[in-house]
């Protein structure tokens, strides 16, 4: 779609920006296509919340400074989605679910606080998996989203595809051209696996990297804001504005937060890169070993060496990430009693309130994952499963650190398979949460990692690669992605109406 | 609800205590029985905010008028640690004489209710803040004994669940959730409710000491969940019973001789005591079952993954310990020691912080106005002052000694006339009194009245002069022998000047004109 000179279809934050500081349209211009294209493929299901209103007066604010010459930097005017995980004031905030059934909080988060200071520009809030529990955006009480790619062969084609999760909403919608980018959560790859499947960069930074306050809570140990966008700069462009110390958040890094666009020099030579042995699973498709290769490849022919390591626990990551995650969560999600807000299911007494309450409010598998975590954390099972599960996370930490003697960087697939179709998985909770077994072990040792759109696979979907880095050093993973975005040339878009138009 | 029970495994059942006295045995229907006591103590640290918010702790604010979107367990919302209840947790450890845990852990203790906005309360199971320490307690009876404590931690209070103010509804009031408290437990070391009183009394006298807690229980301030239980002197323990939540040392007194008296009833009818958590109802003296064992919680302790373990510094703590101030046992020796008081007005003097510091001044004050009467001498009338004057009058007006409407230095002024001959000890309990309630200086109601002792010998001749010339009988009964009648004359001389005589020149005198 082509309006005001502007083509989504090859637009970046930092494109953007330069536009608008050189006048070529205005802020209100990129937000008003924004908007009508999020009107234009509301059937994708990828906001809960659209703001326009809101929208346009923060688009002309934008552009009052910009004519003023008092941009207040590359954020200023951009037009970003939000996960509705993110509280916002006065906006409708419910982490997908029917439990926040009406919730408008009076605060808005520190992250999304951060972007608005740094002049962005709120499109709407994204849909998600149900408290962010999911890697297929399918337990939203808001309904599927649906991945904007289509399969061009094999037996996919013609189905829908989930945009994977839990920030498919925001994937779904950066790669649909809905939005300049978006602000994701991930707890065990909720921001690389749907980036992976939706095409878009997404990186998960360092835990403690950006603040958690006002960020609805799934797993407090492992929540972790982060951007999606569609390059590498822009990621480094936004976590910028995101990142910081906050002083509401006990686990928040007091660290300076570097300038890491200035780090994208393109040169990672010398610079080891590591190819864990664990992560070649027997079962793993031909094209993921495939895409492996080639990101290898591609970082060896930018100077860069690789050596194999091994990270031994990798195998227990998973099961010990279903036991601390869990445990977490049903502990975090005790709040959500229909005494203070949200849904409140009245019942005979208080007990039966409670039950009518959490049974409408709670989908499937947010229950399940609160009864797996409260049962985790009962006397007599305590030692056996979340103290055990503390102790594989120590040693997956220990894994990681001693690799780092090796090696700089790692370099994984981001998932095991390219998108599914609607549906499918449903009945197998196991097989849901083996698309996360290449990210977890990163979110359980709070690293630093990021999803790169690398190729499409033979039926046309984006696969993406993952590069982990020891904690805050966002500046070379960064490094690192963009030199496999430049070599992986990816500019494949999903074949929609408002980017085929244009 | 109450909140801030101990789990089992942590109160140790451990007692430090060996042997029993004689006098703490409990008669029942066939054999005589110790009772076992422990107490969780909560006291509220004194802090302008709350442990994990900003939000005031102000007693008495309207209902949800001091809830924080922390308090109120918005979504989002993380606490941050007030570490100014750290340094109070620190400072109560240290004047317990206890172990301070450089590293300690908030743990979520997971349950539901209304008043409980998280659905936890966040606390410190594993590893507190402070662990072992120990308090000498005097009884009136003189006996002491030392109860051990067996840890301190910190922790949220919950919320306010009030039931009487509608038919069918509940209200919440959300100011008290999330104010810091300070759970101190001590061992099963208690044997009476008497000691348990006269411990809580001097646990109480300490945190009003360090200024860690302000220990008004009537305010919730400070409160304790008793454990109870009963055995033959010598045996292993028997089964506890907790009575949550008793708020005043008369009640636990009760409560604890009631709950004795229960379980040896049914042990020796063959009975056994569940272990289960009681209620005690002041009104008539009992205590009541709330809920036994089998409907215990299963709280899901786990480490709060919000927050980071606390990790205290060597010298964070080393500074606290050198800023302790004197505590109540250390004050006590010293009053003993330095001004010769007696243990039992020392006692009374050190109770309380204000008292001690009202006494010392007064006595200061006088050894610097009055350098010929000896220190232990000042020492001592002060302190018959403070204890059976002072005190008489400020209980009779249900007032603290901070409110006492004449300053130790007017005390001063006026213990100075006494030494200096001015007032007489009669006219001298008079003039306390006109103080007291006038809030005036000695020498001005002195002044006022005219109670100025008469010291002038030639004044007092002259009066004993006319009473012998108009009573010669009683004279002449002296002169045979009879000296008593001598105490007749004083009185008449006393009367004849509105008691404002020098009694000692009285008797000089008399004896003089008599004899001669």
């Amino acid at each position: 779609m082509m309006t005001s000179g502007i083509d989504l279809k090859y637009l970046t934050i930092s494109q953007a920006n330069q536009a608008l500081n050189a006048g070529d349209y205005t802020s209100h211009d990129l937000t008003q296509i924004h908007l009508d294209a999020m009107a234009a493929e509301r059937n994708l299901n990828s906001f809960i919340t659209e703001t326009p209103h809101r929208a346009l007066a923060m688009a002309e604010a934008s552009d009052k400074r910009r004519s003023k010459g008092e941009s207040i930097g590359p954020l200023d005017g951009i037009p970003l989605a939000i996960k509705d995980l993110f509280c916002t004031e006065e906006i409708l905030s419910t982490a997908a679910s029917r439990a926040l059934d009406g919730f408008i909080p009076s605060y808005e988060s520190t992250v999304t606080n951060n972007l608005w200071n740094a002049g962005a520009v709120l499109l709407g809030k994204t849909n998600m998996d149900e408290f962010a529990m999911g890697s297929a955006n399918v337990t939203s009480y808001y309904g599927n989203c649906i991945n904007p790619w289509k399969a061009s062969s094999g037996n996919l084609v013609g189905r829908d595809l989930v945009p994977g999760g839990s920030s498919g909403g925001s994937a779904a919608a950066v790669a649909a051209r809905l939005a300049l980018g978006a602000t994701g959560t991930d707890t065990g790859g909720s921001i690389r696996q749907p980036s992976s499947f939706c095409g878009v960069v997404g990186l998960k930074p360092t835990y403690g990297r950006c603040s958690r306050w006002g960020i609805i809570a799934f797993a407090s140990s492992l929540d972790q804001a982060g951007p999606i966008t569609r390059s590498v700069r822009d990621a480094a462009l936004m976590l910028a504005e995101m990142a910081g110390f906050d002083s509401k958040d006990s686990t928040s890094a007091n660290l300076p937060v570097p300038n890491y666009v200035e780090s994208l020099d393109g040169n990672i030579k010398g610079l080891r890169i590591g190819i864990p042995s664990e992560y070649k699973l027997g079962s793993m498709p031909d094209e993921i070993e495939d895409i492996w290769e080639q990101g290898r490849n591609w970082l060896l022919d930018a100077g860069a060496e690789v050596v194999d390591i091994s990270l031994p626990h990798t195998k227990y990551a998973l099961p010990s990430y279903y036991i601390i995650a869990p445990a977490e969560a049903s502990s975090n999600l005790a709040r959500y009693d229909g005494i203070r807000y949200g849904l409140r299911v009245e019942g005979e007494d208080l007990i039966d309130t409670y039950e009518k309450t959490r049974a409408a409010g709670f989908g499937d598998e947010v229950k399940r994952r609160i009864m797996i975590g409260t049962y985790v954390l009962s006397a007599g099972y305590y030692d056996a499963y979340y103290l055990q599960a503390q102790k594989v996370r120590t040693q997956i930490t220990n894994d990681f650190n001693s690799v780092w003697k090796q090696c700089d960087a790692i370099l994984t697939p981001t998932t095991p398979s390219a998108a599914f179709a609607i549906g499918d998985k449903m009945e197998d909770p196991i097989a849901m949460y083996l698309n996360d077994i290449f990210t977890v072990p990163a979110s359980m040792a709070g690293l630093p990692a990021i999803s790169i759109p690398a190729a499409l696979n033979k039926e046309g979907l984006p696969l993406g690669l993952h590069v982990i880095g020891p904690a805050f050093t966002e500046q070379m993973v960064l490094r690192i992605a963009e030199v496999i975005e430049a070599a992986a040339e990816f500019t494949a878009s999903p074949n929609i109406n408002n980017i085929a138009a244009g | 609800m109450s909140i801030g029970a101990t789990p089992d495994h942590l109160t140790g059942h451990i007692t430090t205590r060996i042997g029993h006295r004689k006098e703490n045995l409990l008669a029942g229907e066939r054999d005589d029985w110790e009772i076992i006591v422990g107490l969780e103590v909560h006291a509220q640290v004194s802090s302008k905010s709350k442990l994990f918010s900003g939000s005031s702790t102000e007693f008495g604010a309207e209902p949800n008028s001091q809830v924080s979107l922390v308090d109120a367990a918005m979504p989002g919302m993380l606490p941050v640690i007030n570490m100014e209840c750290v340094r109070k947790a620190v400072l109560t450890g240290l004047g317990l004489g206890a172990k301070i845990n450089l590293h300690s852990i908030f743990d979520r203790k997971n349950y539901f209710y209304p008043d409980l906005p998280q659905g936890y309360q966040i606390s410190q199971f594993s590893y507190p803040i402070v662990g072992e320490g120990k308090i000498n307690v005097d009884l009136l009876n003189g006996n002491s004994f030392v109860i051990g404590i067996e840890r301190l931690h910190l922790e949220q209070d919950a919320g306010k669940s009030i039931h009487d103010q509608h038919p069918k509804k509940s209200y919440i009031d959300l100011n008290r959730s999330g104010v810091a408290l300070m759970e101190i437990v001590s061992k099963p070391d208690l044997r009476s409710g008497e000691e348990a009183a006269a411990y809580l009394a001097k646990l109480r006298s300490i945190l009003r000491y360090l200024g860690t807690c302000d220990g008004e229980m009537s305010k919730g301030s400070m409160r304790a969940d008793v454990n109870v239980s009963v055995r033959h002197p010598g045996d292993s323990l028997g089964t506890r019973c907790e009575i949550k939540n008793v708020n005043s040392l008369k009640f636990i007194r009760q409560a604890i001789d009631f709950e004795a008296r229960r379980q040896i009833e049914i042990i020796e009818d063959g009975g056994v005591v569940d272990q289960e958590t009681r209620l005690f109802d002041s009104s008539r003296g009992e205590t009541r079952s709330m809920r036994s064992k089998e409907e215990a919680h299963d709280y899901r302790y786990f480490p709060d993954p919000d927050l980071l373990p606390l990790v205290l510094e060597q010298h964070f703590v080393d500074t606290l310990k050198s800023s302790l101030p004197e505590l109540p046992d250390a004050k006590k020796l010293r009053f003993i020691d330095f001004y010769g008081l007696s243990s039992s007005n020392a006692d009374v003097l050190v109770s309380e912080k204000e008292v001690a510091d009202f006494y010392e001044c007064l006595v200061k004050a006088v050894i610097e106005m009055d350098i010929e009467t000896e220190k232990e001498v000042i020492a001592i009338d002060a302190a018959n002052l403070v204890v059976n004057e002072l005190f008489g009058l400020i209980n009779a007006s249900d007032i603290e000694i901070t409110d006492s409407p004449i300053s130790s230095l007017q005390i001063a002024e006026f213990l100075k006339l006494r030494y200096d001959g001015v007032i007489s000890g009669r006219i001298g309990k008079e003039l306390f009194v006109d103080m007291f309630h006038s809030g005036k200086d000695a020498a001005v109601i002195v002044e006022e009245k005219g109670m100025k002792q008469i010291t002038d010998t030639d004044e007092i001749e002259s009066i004993i002069d006319k009473l012998i010339l108009d009573h010669p009988d009683q004279a002449n009964q002296y002169r045979q022998g009879n000296t008593k009648v001598s105490g007749w004359f004083t009185g008449q001389a006393m009367k004849a000047t509105k008691g404002q005589a020098n009694p000692q020149l009285v008797n000089d005198v008399l004896k003089e004109k008599l004899e001669n």
